[in-house]
């Protein structure tokens, strides 16, 4: 469903900053597939992602969503099929429209028959209700707030909503759990599995917790320095540990995982 | 007495779109768009220009259209070339300057004789007695307001209220920030010249400075509006905000003259301290908070 070839970027080039974000990556999605993406800062996670969202052009390389190149095509075209989310809570909402304005837009938005001119009926006002009742934290009753008054997770649980109120081809997740309480970020992060199961959406998630980034979703990628080192999925994914893992990229990659977030996340 | 009232009413209602304008630019794309002083005399000389020649009503109409097109050089200045927000008004409204005298046949003002003005048509039709411009002028407003609220929650509402809320949120969605920025302020200098031009055909001229300051003064209106209907927050409330700021500050600039407590001349400056006062608000408040909290901290 998606194809990445050969895709490169350096930032700056020729400069002294020069930075070979992405190099040479090749990867192919399946329908339905769960990718978690781990390595250390700098390692292209991010890079990755944005370009498959269309942030930047890439240097050389095609991106292919189901068999449509998309390596052209401008940001805001391709969010109509790719969701989105990112570290920063306070990225994927609007603060001074209510909640009900928020997933009213998304829905519009995302949904490519609606005229410019179209908005919802009180039926989908109340589906959205039934649809936030599902997040579990109070918000069906709270439609008319503005976005602004709610807590990190609750804008984070209602930017997952948004990005999937009519399911993308494929979601993009940021570390989007990184930046709220372990509470919070463990109820986005089962809430997400639930969505991402129940419409079988096609999912990348950068994560920086090596037991998240084994024990969620089907395969496992690791990252360093602009290029994919591992890739592991099906029987070899499921009987590995955190220190297979480890020692598997120290092998793969001649470098040693020295990076503190990833090694004290459990 | 009534006819200070009625002047009050008539002036608050006809100024009132450049309010609604300034709403739109810049409490929803939050852009300082200062087209406005050039966009309101260009449909102003539009309208003025086109009633000289026996057209009232067109003239209203290409009045309002040609605040439109003002707004849209604004706006592809500030999208396809990337100019500073203010320096792409700047332009835009030097410019039309000269476009504004080329309008009035290179004279700096045009007035109306005999011509016939839609509002002439209107008091011709018997409308409303003595009061048919206040009433034609508020039921257009009313007419606009109604058709802007339910704008505003329509899909493309939505997309330009989160493109001046939160450009991060949009830059990532499928909605195109560039498009809202026209669309935006191509809406706002239509409503500007909708004021333009109805202005022009009531005074029965057009004045190459009758812009001048006019952006100031319509933010004012707002700002007044928007403290006395505890505005900013619903959008209802905030668009007869600037139905209600306009009806204050002209009722205000009324007693003013009547009562020459302030002389006339010295109502500009009046008016820019208001705003300046109104804007700084947030901050001042801030800064004094703050303040008082750091002196408790150091008494502990």
């Amino acid at each position: 469903m998606l194809e990445v070839n050969h895709l490169s970027k350096t930032f700056q080039a020729g400069s002294i900053h020069e930075k070979k974000a992405l190099q040479d990556i090749c990867l192919k999605v399946k329908p339905g597939d769960f990718i978690t993406i781990i390595g250390s800062n700098g390692a292209g996670k991010s890079t990755l992602l944005n370009a498959v969202a269309g942030s930047f052009l890439p240097d050389s390389g095609r991106i292919l969503l189901d068999d449509q190149d998309i390596t052209f095509m401008q940001e805001h075209q391709r969010a109509k099929y790719i969701g989105h989310l990112f570290q920063d809570p306070l990225k994927g909402t609007a603060p001074h429209m209510s909640v009900k304005e928020n997933l009213t837009l998304a829905s519009l938005s995302a949904d490519q028959k609606k005229s410019p001119f179209s908005w919802i009926s009180r039926r989908e006002c109340e589906e959205f209700q039934e649809r936030l009742k599902t997040l579990d934290m109070g918000l069906e009753d709270r439609m008319d707030t503005p976005v602004g008054n709610l807590s990190g997770g609750q804008r984070q649980a209602l930017t997952l909503l948004m990005a999937t109120i009519i399911p993308p081809k494929l979601l993009l997740l940021d570390e989007h759990t990184a930046a709220l309480d372990p509470k919070a970020a463990e109820k986005i992060m089962k809430l997400t599995q639930e969505i991402v199961e129940k419409y079988h959406i096609t999912c990348l998630m950068v994560t920086h917790q090596m037991k998240q980034a084994l024990h969620v979703g089907n395969r496992t990628l690791m990252m360093n320095g602009g290029k994919i080192v591992l890739d592991i999925f099906g029987e070899e994914r499921s009987h590995m540990t955190i220190y297979d893992l480890m020692e598997k990229f120290a092998d793969n990659s001649g470098d040693v995982l020295e990076d503190d977030r990833i090694l004290l996340g459990k | 007495m009534m006819f200070i009232l009625k002047t009050t009413l008539e002036l608050g209602i006809l100024y009132s779109f450049i309010s609604l304008a300034l709403f739109i630019s810049y409490r929803i794309l939050d852009i300082a768009d200062l087209t406005t002083d050039g966009s309101f005399v260009l449909s102003m000389a539009v309208s003025v220009a086109l009633a000289y020649h026996g057209h009232p009503v067109l003239g209203i109409v290409l009045g309002m259209l040609a605040g439109g097109c003002a707004g849209l050089i604004t706006a592809v200045l500030q999208t396809k070339f990337k100019v500073p927000s203010i320096i792409a008004g700047i332009i835009t409204s030097t410019g039309l300057y000269t476009i504004n005298l080329m309008v009035m046949g290179y004279a700096s003002q045009i007035s109306l004789l005999k011509q016939v003005t839609v509002f002439g048509l209107l008091r011709n039709l018997g409308f409303g007695g003595n009061w048919y411009v206040a009433i034609f002028g508020l039921i257009l407003l009313m007419l606009v307001i109604v058709l802007l609220r339910m704008f505003l929650s329509t899909r493309l509402g939505l997309s330009l209220r989160a493109t001046g809320d939160n450009p991060a949120m949009v830059t990532a969605s499928s909605i195109n920030a560039n498009r809202m920025i026209v669309i935006g302020l191509v809406l706002a200098n239509m409503l500007t010249g909708i004021s333009g031009a109805l202005i022009g055909q009531f005074n029965k001229s057009a004045d190459i400075n009758a812009g001048s300051g006019i952006v100031v003064v319509g933010l004012a209106c707002l700002i007044i509006g928007e403290s006395c209907m505890h505005g900013r927050r619903s959008t209802t409330r905030n668009l007869l905000a600037c139905f209600v700021g306009n009806i204050i500050y002209r009722l205000i600039y009324a007693i003013v003259l009547q009562t020459q407590f302030v002389n006339v001349q010295s109502l500009r400056l009046v008016t820019a301290l208001i705003v300046a006062i109104a804007v700084a608000m947030p901050t001042i408040q801030e800064n004094y908070r703050q303040r008082r909290m750091l002196r408790k901290e150091t008494l502990c």
